[in-house]
């Protein structure tokens, strides 16, 4: 089976970009803000940009090794890029834009890629999903060792973008290929992808399951990039043993970790609940405030009420009949609001 | 107020046209269009087109064979002094044409800068076919190099990656890419450059003379026959002009091609409904 290794080191305007990986038959995502290296770790191991030093190896073949003196030009290392944008050519029709670096089985590429009736089209003509599929069956035309995607659904609306990402999720697994897919967008990320790796200013700061990004987040940007509320206050500790954490706007939080001076507080949003009056209850934080956004994600819906996101069911979102710039409270636990050291 | 500034603009448009077009129309309707087609008939007439056409044909192949690397090599990489260099190709376009003549003369004349290790190998460049073929190339490639920059440069730069990790060697990502999505404009600079070539006169004539049947360009023999023949010079006069205005059009259907022919899959067009 093939495997993708990396390590290597490469100065960009602002930062270091540095890159360990071992990448298995799976499909790894590499996410983080724009400008933080992904683009360029993609083209450095497709051999359109030299890293400075490192090696970047694959199953049988050493591409890039420094100590060396082994660069392989982009056109000798058996690697399929999926171009931000696609970058198809224009000039080209799907059919033969997927033949331009193929051997054979074009045709199979086409048809499984339920691209076969758009193979006399231009790009030009195409719909945005439509060219995601034919620049994903361009790069796997070559029958690549390593399947490379950047930003493979930024281009897309919100709307196709969903339904791209299941389908794109499928061919990555029926490829079966070391896959590296760039994103700056986590839920792209856990949708797609075995294992996230979270780059920040060229360094991975955080590499793990979705599960374990969000559940265990190393660091407060990767807390946000998860989905977590992130806020930050100055805590003090309390006589009763809690900390309250007072917010720059005055509100105060409770927490049930301790801690003192700056802090980040993370919040994850299924653990606050939304109610029209303030509830009596168990929970320690009650915040009021008007409905910014409701966002429905599958079955549930993302309510933003102030700084705060909270997620809960559509069903309870219609029982509710929650309504935008509607007046409500939003409630988490003590135990809910954890502390981390502020960014 | 706004009338009588329409009025200004629309006379200045009616003066500036009358200007270009009563040369052009009187090269046709001094003499009738048969007498016309008649003298294109005569000796000098032919030799001098067929001189014309030979240097022009060969010039414009050195043009495009050299040209075309020159341009996507200035089109699409970027390193020290690579403006100074764009600027030293535009320089024969603002430079008088008998000053290039000049130039070629002293560089490649028999008492020139190369003239002595040119005739060491039996080569005598001035007042020679060769020295034509110089006298255009010189002048009139910047017309098409200038535009073919900017074709190459404009190339989105993603494009000629994909082809590199589509497996495609550098040449082949020129011919099979670079090169097609390049063309609209290349053809059109071409067309210029084929136009400005088949019209030069001041440089050919200081450093190749105006031999009959061996340098004398149309140009040339339009000076030539002026004081002798003027109906013959009419004649030839008046087709440069018809080749000229079919270049200048080809010109114009190029471009606008070009235009459609971008409309490439675009992210702004991608991303304005996300």
């Amino acid at each position: 089976m093939g495997f993708l290794r990396l390590d290597f080191s490469l100065a960009l305007r602002s930062f270091e970009l540095e890159l360990e990986l071992e990448v298995g038959a799976e499909t790894l995502a590499l996410a983080g803000p724009s400008g933080a290296g992904k683009s360029t770790a993609l083209r450095a191991v497709a051999g359109l940009v030299e890293p400075d030093r490192g090696r970047i190896e694959t199953g049988g073949e050493t591409w890039f090794d420094s100590e060396h003196g082994i660069a392989l030009p982009p056109e000798r290392r058996s690697v399929g890029l999926v171009f931000q944008d696609y970058a198809l050519f224009p000039h080209l029709t799907v059919q033969r834009n997927v033949a331009f670096g193929a051997g054979g089985g074009v045709q199979a590429l086409l048809d499984q890629l339920g691209i076969a009736e758009l193979a006399g089209l231009r790009p030009a003509e195409l719909s945005g999903g439509e060219r995601q599929r034919v620049a994903l069956a361009r790069a796997l035309a070559r029958e690549p060792d390593i399947l490379l995607l950047d930003e493979p659904l930024a281009a897309l609306d919100a709307q196709t973008r969903a339904r791209v990402r299941s389908e794109l999720r499928g061919h990555l697994r029926k490829a079966g290929l070391p896959t590296i897919v760039v994103t700056h967008d986590f839920a792209d990320a856990a949708a797609l992808a075995d294992r996230i790796g979270v780059l920040v200013n060229g360094k991975l700061v955080q590499m793990g399951t979705a599960v374990e990004l969000i559940a265990a987040p190393a660091t407060p940007f990767v807390a946000e990039l998860a989905g977590s509320n992130l806020l930050s206050g100055t805590a003090a500790l309390r006589p009763d043993g809690l900390t309250e954490v007072v917010l720059p706007g005055g509100a105060r939080v409770v927490s049930a970790d301790r801690g003192e001076g700056e802090v980040g507080i993370i919040v994850y949003p299924w653990e606050i609940a939304v109610a029209r009056e303030q509830p009596v209850d168990s929970m320690q934080n009650h915040i009021r405030g008007e409905i910014a956004s409701l966002v429905p994600v599958g079955n549930r819906v993302r309510v933003k009420v102030g700084e705060l996101t909270a997620e809960i069911t559509a069903a309870s979102a219609e029982r509710l009949g929650l309504q935008l710039g509607e007046s409500v409270v939003v409630s988490f636990k003590a135990t809910g609001a954890h502390l981390t050291p502020s960014a | 107020m706004r009338r009588s500034f329409e009025i200004v603009l629309v006379l200045a448009a009616a003066v500036a046209f009358a200007f270009l077009l009563l040369p052009l129309a009187a090269l046709f309707l001094r003499i009738p269009p048969a007498e016309l087609a008649a003298q294109l008939g005569s000796e000098q007439a032919r030799e001098a087109l067929l001189v014309s056409l030979k240097t022009s044909l060969i010039a414009h192949v050195v043009i495009l064979g050299i040209g075309t690397p020159v341009a996507y090599l200035l089109g699409t990489r970027a390193f020290r002094g690579r403006s100074l260099l764009v600027a030293l190709v535009e320089l024969p376009l603002v430079l008088p044409p008998a000053v290039a003549g000049l130039g070629l003369l002293a560089a490649f004349g028999r008492r020139g800068l190369l003239g002595d290790s040119l005739e060491a190998f039996g080569i005598g460049l001035p007042f020679s076919q060769a020295a034509v073929v110089l006298a255009i190339v010189f002048v009139a490639s910047p017309f098409y190099v200038r535009q073919a920059i900017v074709a190459f440069a404009s190339l989105d730069r993603a494009l000629l990656d994909a082809a590199r990790t589509l497996g495609a060697s550098p040449f082949r990502t020129f011919g099979r890419v670079a090169l097609p999505l390049a063309a609209p404009g290349l053809a059109a600079g071409s067309s210029l450059a084929f136009a400005r070539g088949l019209g030069e006169f001041g440089a050919t004539i200081i450093f190749a003379g105006s031999f009959p049947g061996v340098t004398r360009t149309a140009p040339l023999a339009i000076y030539a026959e002026l004081d002798r023949n003027f109906d013959a010079a009419l004649a030839i006069g008046a087709l440069l002009v018809v080749i000229s205005a079919t270049l200048l059009l080809a010109v114009r259907l190029l471009t606008s091609w070009a235009f459609f022919a971008s409309t490439s899959p675009s992210p702004s067009v991608a991303s304005s409904s996300s």
